[in-house]
């Protein structure tokens, strides 16, 4: 069994405030973390390993500093890891994005399953598992939040749909994207550590892959652009009230009748 | 693309400082953009010597004039329609108008004929109906097939889904497919004149907001947050006469073979315990931290039920084990669109406010001046909610009798 895990690194907090007049981010650390997400799905991908033996590899996206995800992972104990960094990536949306880890896996080799967090905590989209699964012709669960079966055929999965859940089966190839709660990740451990200090991180650049056109990457390939950002609306229209709690609660009546909320 | 101009820069830093994504540095005496840029130009405020600039991709555009109108994804599960559907037809006549654009929706299930009649009653322009046993059960990828049938025979400039389990599961897989862009969870939509869809979006956990174009490529993706946007009114009451004439606007469409074949097989469907969500709740009343005990919900919870509404609590008080899950209002819990809110000792986190900041009226109490709630609050109680909450209980109880008599 050939087992894939898609990480990412985030910014390390999300405490993100953007200054009204000057349009600056203010933020209290530039530090960057794994996305939490990812370590539902390094975990599960473990787990699958336990099932079936094989292997798990993981890859990621990102400049060269993302290197620290893979040694996290190794940490929790996958067996290969993969950075795909270039110039020419930046800038990237989902679909850049999902573009390139295909490009990636194409290098790579095959997989029978390939397992992605069900979001990142800074562009938060959720969509590079599908978009990836869409790449790859493979079919795709989401919100997986429990592995009923696995075996050499294929798994049975439960999927989260709000109001209700879904037991479904796939075959190998596919791909899932898995919720928190799906599992308890292993915290990474010391001797771990220790013992892959030295493991290699392998690089991807554009000249390892059969696409070779830069126009399909980063910017260029990208369909979306953030033209801005701004900090949420305050409200504008306010009246605030203070005094004793006996005049507030009669301001407070008087103004559920005017709304009408008092049937 | 950005580029730095060495000239008018003088290594102050500012972008470094300010870059959410780290992805500048200063290396042998000049600033240097590396691949963990977004491109979210945060820089190009920051830069006091504006020697930062953008310049746009060179992605080849697609001929906009062959795409027109806007296509709605009708979500159903079991047969019964997703009320965010009827939210999108709201948005998409309003975005429509300003284009003159049709407006149009897909809609997949199985024996769905009456609800997709049912659709019409919206002043839709066509309904494409692909009702099959196949389709009973959302499975990504046949349903990624039809989507792919619909949008190729009838070129929508705009596809809206509803950004659901389902929604946010499929729509990526269709974007993709017509290699274009999908803005995801939006919660402001507007449009230029030349169609180009105007996406708003929070991003970082609600901490901030994006606006997203997709100006190069056709359709325009968006996925739009459940409770954001104004219904739709129906606007035609069919009698079944007129229905007769308007079974043009329904058009069944069948996939060939192939395409039908999916590689996800439905084992099992298990309902959730049906508790009343707080997503459908008319009015809502809300308690954050400044509830001391698990207890004193049941003040709120009374209030709630004198104005017919129900409770519901900020994340902390989920994770005390004081109300379920269902009841949690923010970004990790649900969005909530309320005629009327009141919250009670909540200080009003964005990951709070940006999931309740469209209710109608909101009115909070806090007992500390300076609560960022009093920014999103229509109406700010400076005041002890342990004090105002049981006072307006009591008032209201009263002014029921007085009614009465
Ligand atoms: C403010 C802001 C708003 C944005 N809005 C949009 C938008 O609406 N549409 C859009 O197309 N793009 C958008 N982007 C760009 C987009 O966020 C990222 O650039 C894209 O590369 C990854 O999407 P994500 O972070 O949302 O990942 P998600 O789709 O949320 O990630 C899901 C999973 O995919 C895998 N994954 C994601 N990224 C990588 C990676 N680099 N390497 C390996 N695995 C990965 C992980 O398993 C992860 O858990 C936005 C960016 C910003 C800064
Ligand atoms: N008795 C009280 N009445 C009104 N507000 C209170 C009371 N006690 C605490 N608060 C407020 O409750 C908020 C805690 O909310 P949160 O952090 O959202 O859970 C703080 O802003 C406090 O000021």
């Amino acid at each position: 069994m050939k087992i894939l895990v898609c990480i990412k690194q985030v910014p390390g907090t999300n405490k993100v405030e953007v200054d009204e007049q000057t349009g600056a981010l203010k933020r209290d650390g530039v530090d960057s973390k794994l996305n939490p997400y990812d370590l539902y799905a390094i975990e599960t991908a473990l787990r699958i390993r336990e099932k079936t033996g094989g292997s798990v590899t993981a890859l990621t996206m990102g400049p060269l500093q993302a290197e620290a995800v893979i040694r996290e992972a190794y940490m929790m104990g996958v067996d290969e890891g993969f950075l795909i960094s270039d110039k020419k990536f930046a800038g990237a949306d989902v679909l850049a994005t999902s573009y390139t880890l295909f490009m990636g896996i194409k290098t790579i080799g095959e997989f029978d399953i390939v397992v992605c967090g069900k979001q990142t905590t800074d562009g938060d989209t959720g969509q590079v598992g599908p978009a990836l699964a869409e790449y790859l012709g493979i079919p795709h669960i989401s919100w997986v939040k429990g592995i009923k079966e696995v075996d050499h055929n294929g798994v049975v999965v439960e999927q989260d749909m709000t109001e209700s859940s879904m037991i479904v089966r796939m075959q190998w190839p596919c791909l899932i994207t898995v919720d928190k709660d799906i599992i308890q990740p292993r915290l990474p451990s010391y001797r771990k550590k220790l013992a892959t200090k030295n493991k290699v991180v392998n690089i991807l650049t554009l000249k390892d892959f059969v696409d070779q056109n830069a126009n399909n990457y980063g910017l260029l390939g990208s369909a979306t652009k953030v033209e801005s950002i701004f900090p949420p609306q305050a409200n504008k229209d306010q009246i605030i009230l203070e005094g004793s709690g006996e005049q507030l609660t009669k301001q407070l009546y008087a103004i559920l009748e005017k709304e009408r909320a008092l049937r | 693309m950005l580029s730095i101009n060495q000239n008018k820069c003088d290594l102050c830093g500012k972008c470094i400082e300010t870059c959410p994504f780290g992805a500048m540095d200063i290396i042998e005496g000049r600033v240097v953009i590396n691949e963990a840029c977004k491109m979210c130009r945060i820089c190009l405020k920051t830069c006091p010597g504006k020697a930062i600039v953008a310049t746009d991709g060179i992605r080849e555009k697609a001929n906009i004039n062959n795409w027109k109108g806007i296509l709605v994804f009708a979500e159903q599960l079991e047969g019964q329609i997703h009320p965010v559907t009827l939210e999108l037809i709201g948005k998409s006549k309003e975005l429509a108008s300003k284009m003159n654009h049709p407006v149009t929706c897909i809609f997949i299930g199985h024996k769905i004929k009456e609800k997709a009649e049912g659709l019409l009653e919206y002043g839709l322009d066509k309904v494409f109906v692909y009702d099959h046993k196949e389709f009973e059960y959302y499975r990504g990828d046949i349903y990624t097939n039809a989507f792919e049938h619909c949008i190729t025979r009838s070129k929508p400039s705009i596809v809206l889904v509803g950004a659901t389990s389902v929604g946010r599961s499929l729509a990526p897989r269709v974007a993709t497919r017509f290699r274009t862009g999908l803005t995801a969870d939006c919660t402001t939509l507007d449009v230029k004149e030349n169609s180009d869809l105007i996406q708003i979006r929070p991003a970082f956990g609600g901490n901030i907001m994006a606006q997203i174009v997709t100006e190069h490529s056709r359709p325009q993706f968006a996925t739009v947050r459940y409770k954001v946007m104004e219904k739709a009114q129906k606007e035609i009451n069919l009698p079944v006469s007129i229905l007769s004439e308007m079974q043009d606007k329904l058009e069944f469409c069948s996939l060939p073979k192939n395409k039908m074949k999916s590689s996800i097989e439905v084992l099992n469907v298990i309902p959730k315990e049906k508790e009343l969500s707080i997503s459908e709740a008319e009015v809502i009343v809300a308690g954050g931290r400044g509830i001391r005990d698990k207890k004193d919900l049941a003040m709120l919870e009374e209030l709630a039920q004198l104005l017919g509404g129900q409770t519901a609590v900020t994340r902390p008080l989920v994770e005390a084990g004081w109300a379920p899950y269902t009841k949690q209002i923010g970004l990790s819990g649900r969005t909530v669109r309320p005629r009327l809110i009141i919250t009670c000792g909540i200080s009003g986190a964005v990951q709070f406010t940006s999931c309740m900041n469209s209710a109608q009226c909101i009115i909070a109490i806090n007992k500390n001046k300076n609560a960022p709630i009093f920014k999103t609050a229509h109406y700010g109680i400076v005041g002890d909610l342990y004090e105002i909450v049981p006072l307006l209980c009591g008032m209201i109880r009263k002014g029921r009798i007085m009614d009465a008599v």
